[in-house]
């Protein structure tokens, strides 16, 4: 019940914020201010979410598989692989040091 | 932009661009099915993420941290939080598209990163409508149907982690994130939301860590602001998202 609530408020949510950039007057919301933090927002939650799902195990820090896989991926990036490499890299070389008992 | 007085440019090369994007993106969602039906979504919630929120990192970031044990509502603000991103994108297409107002609700699903991104990129109004539907409707129809192939898939593979199927997630946020990266503020409020993320992380409900990171956005803006003298207003124009 509680994964139908999470999803149900991320429809509406989601939804709601993509409707209102086509119906909302420019004017309103286009203040400087309001793009600058609107364009930092995605940069602080997509940081803090690779970090914690490369290195968080509950509430623990672990340094596991993942770091390597998400290594390649950064390496995958700095060459301008495209999107569908950067995440085939970080598949793969996750399952290979894991299969080497990383 | 002079949205209608560029160069014309043919429709054929406007739907090859756009399919190149849609196609690539699209099969993507594959990720998304396996990662999501990892985490412990049931086949039903997963497609209906894809299929209604369609906004692949809200989405990556809402079953991750559900898997974390966060409760639904901290889960919802993390992906609430990042798909506010796409209403600026709207205002933005919405002058450059011109669209109706009654198909505006329809439209409205399509406005992500990559139609954005496409419909940027091209001289005219024409090509822009163009570049929008087909990136739109291929990446809506791929994406789906990859989601639901990759929860059918992970449930045929078994331990989705010995294939190394959960450092897609980050993967994907990783590729998302490069390109915002452009000055040292970006980078600054990067860092500093990692250190936020992770030092919360053993002391704070899981979900709620990445919620204080984001306060990393305002802070950045504020020190800014504060250095240069005068408002943070008046911050550079070019390392806004695109």
């Amino acid at each position: 019940m509680n994964t139908w609530i999470a999803i149900g408020l991320t429809v509406l949510g989601c939804y709601a914020v993509k409707l209102a950039g086509l119906l909302v007057p420019a004017h309103v919301v286009e203040r400087p201010l309001v793009r600058r933090l609107a364009a930092l927002l995605p940069v602080a939650l997509l940081a803090a979410l690779t970090a914690q799902q490369t290195f968080a195990q509950g509430h623990a820090l672990v340094l596991d598989a993942r770091a390597a896989g998400l290594g390649a991926a950064a390496v995958a990036l700095v060459l301008r692989a495209p999107f569908l490499v950067v995440v085939a890299a970080a598949v793969v070389v996750t399952a290979g040091v894991r299969a080497l008992g990383g | 932009m002079d949205i209608t007085g560029g160069a014309a440019k043919p429709d054929a090369a406007v739907v090859r661009d756009a399919l190149g994007v849609g196609v690539a993106v699209g099969l993507s969602g594959f990720a998304f099915g396996v990662t999501s039906a990892g985490s412990g979504l049931g086949l039903l919630q997963t497609c209906a993420l894809s299929l209604l929120v369609f906004t692949g990192a809200s989405q990556f970031a809402l079953v991750g941290a559900l898997a974390a044990g966060g409760n639904p509502y901290t889960a919802a603000a993390g992906a609430f939080f990042l798909g506010v991103r796409n209403a600026f994108y709207g205002l933005r297409l919405s002058q450059l598209l011109a669209v109706p107002r009654a198909v505006r609700p329809l439209a409205a699903q399509w406005v992500i990163d990559e139609t954005t991104a496409v419909t940027l990129a091209q001289p005219t109004r024409r090509a822009a409508r163009i570049g929008f539907t087909v990136t739109g409707l291929t990446l809506y129809v791929l994406w789906n149907l990859t989601t639901l192939l990759g929860a059918l898939g992970a449930r045929a593979i078994g331990d989705t982690r010995a294939w190394g199927l959960d450092a897609a997630g980050p993967a994907v946020f990783l590729a998302l994130l490069a390109p915002m990266l452009t000055t040292a503020t970006e980078r600054a409020v990067a860092g500093l939301a990692v250190l936020l993320g992770l030092g919360l992380l053993p002391v704070l409900p899981a979900g709620v860590p990445v919620l204080v990171a984001a306060l990393a956005a305002p802070l950045a803006l504020v020190v800014s602001g504060r250095r240069a003298g005068r408002g943070p207003q008046d911050a550079p124009e070019e390392a806004e998202a695109r």
